[in-house]
């Protein structure tokens, strides 16, 4: 025993210093401070105020001038932002924050627990049309200058993965407070608490951020300045990328096809972590208010007939996994056991052929209709792909063109047969999941609601009751269950989780450091020597 | 005094036509599917009905089309041209800030191809089916029919990244440069490669329309009598042919005039040059309504002011033309 027990211990003591060795050499030498990160950004975006725009082009730069109470890790677990400790009461029905008393806004004036009762309360049910619901059953109260309490009438799950820059951005109340939010004049010139401050716009070519030396983080940010330039057409990207003349592009900024030629680069890296928090999940959406889609077996028989590895690994270049089903992989309420649906156009055909869809003198079993998502030449390669493999198994797509308002109002109003689109699940599948499959969310006239006209009452209740649990073991398993059954019912066919590459400078460190990748304030991003 | 008549009707004849054109877009617009509101939400990946709803109520879209129509006509009255759906800014800020950039793009390329076209035309009128004309003509098709955007990716290629004399992109340099001269520098600089991708396919639409034309007017009888009348050929070129052969080049130049501020979208991407055509661009499929029709509005004003404009020069290029009249 005792010999084992200095092995035991002679065991740690090794572990520990390759832990140190390992440690020193992956954390690189001492961050260097200075430096002017150039990024791509596109579209220009038509504000930076986080919750009054939420499209992916506001988020890059508004993230590092606002900041959330929290952010997330990798697995989603809440870290300190704004607020340095928080509590969540037994019941889960009282939530305690205290926040850092170091903060100050880019105008000077202390950051308190006011600014975020004022964010919580007013300024996010007003604008921010993501979070109304969430922030709309809470009440939100200031102790003391620096102690927020969140308190419920009932337990709501999602609420600690809630409190990012992006879902709860805590704005200034001295600059909103009594005057209408969306007409501020600082919404051009945003106030903030984060890393950096807001320096310029110029119309058509970029947003000039620049360091906060005041940041309540001493020593941070390493880097002097942010430009976020607007550049128009992809192939100008990725040259701009390749000649160094910007370190940074993320999300869809460069085309799939080119992102391998650049990995190859010595002078460039890819990261495809960092989309966590957002989850893209891209689906194949039958109206199930039509037929043949109202019978399951026609789903499955599309679920048959797509090859997806061939999906991931020819249109979205690997740059992608093949998802299970409604809930990302990457969530922690994920589970695989579900009924998965590989490749086989033979299952298909005999599922049509059960359904008495038997093909005619033309092979054509049923005619329908796809309208294709379109952003680009990706997503018309995708419908290209689903009407080939479905014509396989005699099912004629043809193809319908929109552009992105003509898209979206023909789905919010349920006008097509089947359409393909991708929709960020979010952190929490009560928050960005749910609304695809509950009955009370089929809106129609609304986009992104339950489109689809999917209605299951067990799912309802699932889904209801997962929301509420305050335990988050028990909520694991109730998303399990409903997992299961949306994977039975094929609910949406889901096509690809998306893995958005950032693609940057070698030169760049501490780009993706938690679930909310390029979103994150880039306080701790800097150059090497 | 006739010239002022001849204004006067002008300008009365402008305003219909621009308020005209004005109502034909506020409906054209208005005919595509989909509305600011949806494109907002879609942008915005959220959306309830309380915020669709508050969208149309702000911009007043939840009001009859008529009644909108006449607010708009309105306040155009009045120079206002209300304000941007998506950013919520005053849409003549917008085109403002914007317009130099393009009349720059554009102004530059136009120039560059009114001075080099003709010239080369001539040049190759002169000595028809020699080998510089032959030579011309080739080069010329080869840049009537190569799309703009794939000409200015391979400038972009040749000069940009192989031989690294001129910028890729941008209206300015990525590091601000100090002082008037250099800041000059930097611009003319960024604006070579554009101003020239774009030029390219004027330039050879001119040397085109301007040997065709010449070639044409130096078969014509009076040009036979000229050159009869024993005057060197240099004289019969440029006192006889030439003014006469300058009809349809005004002509085209004119319209090419009316189209400055609209015409660079292509090469405004590419380059991603700040400009108008860009704006137009994504005001459309943003839905942007009032954004658009102000740009329409500006490039409806331009059109209609350089076609009077190109009028004029041909009446005073060719005074049969005010005789018609």
């Amino acid at each position: 025993m005792h010999i084992l027990r200095t092995m035991g211990l002679i065991g740690r003591v090794v572990a520990a210093l390759l832990a140190v060795a390992f440690l020193g050499t992956a954390a690189h030498a001492d961050p260097k401070q200075g430096g002017v990160l150039n990024s791509t950004l596109w579209p220009e975006p038509p504000g930076i105020v986080i919750g009054i725009h939420l499209n992916a082009p506001t988020l890059l730069p508004s993230s590092k001038i606002f900041e959330g109470l929290l952010t997330y890790d990798f697995q989603l677990a809440p870290q300190p932002m704004l607020a340095e400790s928080w509590e969540v009461s037994p019941d889960g029905l009282t939530y305690t924050f205290k926040l850092r008393q170091n903060v100050k806004w880019h105008d000077g004036e202390d950051f308190t627990a006011d600014d975020v009762v004022f964010s919580l309360t007013k300024f996010i049910p007003e604008v921010h049309p993501r979070s109304r619901p969430t922030f709309e059953r809470a009440e939100v109260t200031a102790p003391d200058p620096y102690t927020v309490v969140v308190k419920l009438k009932e337990p709501y799950g999602p609420l600690i993965r809630s409190f990012d820059v992006i879902s709860a951005p805590i704005v200034a109340k001295h600059i909103y407070d009594g005057s209408p939010i969306r007409e501020n004049p600082s919404n051009r010139a945003p106030i903030g608490t984060g890393p950096f401050k807001f320096a310029e716009w110029r119309s058509g070519e970029y947003i000039h951020l620049v360091r906060n030396d005041d940041y309540w983080l001493e020593g941070r940010p390493y880097l002097d300045e942010i430009y976020y330039r607007f550049i128009p057409d992809s192939a100008s990207r990725a040259l701009a990328l390749e000649m160094g003349q910007v370190q940074l592009a993320t999300q869809n900024d460069i085309e799939l096809v080119d992102v391998a030629r650049l990995a190859a680069m010595p002078h460039l890296q890819v990261e495809t972590k960092g989309w966590e928090w957002g989850a893209p999940i891209s689906w194949l959406e039958m109206n199930l208010r039509r037929k043949p889609f109202d019978d399951v077996r026609f789903r499955k028989a599309v679920m048959f007939a797509l090859d997806r590895e061939f999906i991931r690994d020819n249109i979205f270049f690997g740059l992608a996994t093949v998802p299970t089903g409604p809930i990302h992989s990457s969530s922690p309420f994920y589970t695989a056991d579900v009924t998965t649906y590989e490749y086989d156009p033979d299952k298909a055909r005999a599922l049509l052929d059960e359904m008495g869809l038997t093909p005619g003198a033309d092979g054509v079993r049923v005619e329908v209709g796809l309208l294709g998502l379109p952003y680009g030449e990706l997503w018309d390669r995708l419908s290209q792909y689903i009407r080939q493999a479905l014509g396989e198994v005699g099912v004629a797509v043809t193809i319908e063109t929109a552009d992105v308002a003509g898209w979206g109002s023909r789905i919010s109003n349920w006008e097509s047969d089947m359409s393909t689109t991708y929709l960020t699940t979010l952190s929490d599948p009560a928050l960005g999941v749910a609304r695809s499959y509950i009955t009370e969310n089929q809106q129609k006239g609304v986009l992104f609601t339950n489109t689809a006209g999917y209605s299951n009452p067990e799912v309802d209740r699932l889904f209801a009751q997962a929301a509420n649990e305050p335990d988050e073991a028990k909520r694991r398993e109730l998303y399990h269950q409903v997992q299961k059954i949306l994977a039975d019912d094929v609910a949406l066919a889901w096509l690809v989780e998306l893995q958005w590459p950032t693609i940057f400078s070698a030169k760049l460190k501490n780009v993706v450091r938690n679930g909310l990748g390029p979103n994150d304030n880039f306080a701790e991003a800097y150059f090497e020597e | 005094m006739p010239q002022i008549g001849f204004l006067l009707q002008w300008v009365v004849k402008a305003m219909a036509v621009v308020l005209a054109i004005t109502i034909l877009n506020f409906f054209l617009i208005r005919l595509a599917p989909g509305d600011p509101a949806m494109v907002m939400a879609g942008e915005a990946g959220a959306a309830d009905q309380q915020f669709l709803d508050r969208v149309r109520q702000d911009f007043g879209l939840d009001q009859p089309v008529v009644v909108q129509l006449w607010t708009y006509v309105k306040n155009v009255v009045t120079l206002d041209l209300g304000q941007s759906y998506r950013t919520g800014r005053p849409v003549t800020d917008m085109i403002l800030e914007r317009l130099p950039a393009t009349l720059l793009l554009t102004g530059t390329a136009y120039l560059l191809a009114l001075l080099v076209g003709p010239l080369l035309g001539a040049l190759a009128a002169m000595r028809p089916r020699s080998i510089f004309d032959s030579l011309l003509m080739v080069v010329s098709l080869v840049f009537y029919a190569t799309p703009i955007f794939w000409v200015g990716l391979l400038l972009i290629l040749v000069f940009s990244v192989q031989l690294g004399w001129l910028p890729p992109f941008g209206m300015h340099s990525m590091i601000p440069v100090t002082g008037t001269a250099a800041q000059i520098l930097d611009l003319a600089r960024h604006l070579v490669l554009p101003a020239i991708t774009l030029a390219l396919f004027y330039i050879a639409v001119y040397v085109r329309l301007t040997r065709a034309s010449m070639l044409e007017t130096a078969s014509l009888d009076y040009v036979k009598t000229a050159r009869a009348k024993g005057l060197p050929e240099w004289r019969v070129a440029s006192a006889h042919i030439l003014r006469t052969a300058l009809i349809p080049i005004i002509t085209f130049a004119g319209l090419q005039a009316g189209h400055l501020v609209g015409g660079a979208i292509v090469v405004e991407t590419v380059f991603a040059w700040p400009g108008i055509g860009r704006l137009a661009f994504d005001a459309l499929f943003q839905r942007d309504y009032n954004l658009l029709l102000g740009v329409f509005l500006v490039s409806a004003l331009m059109v209609v002011f350089f076609n009077m404009l190109t009028d004029l020069v041909l009446r005073i290029a060719d005074p049969r033309i005010a005789g018609r009249a």
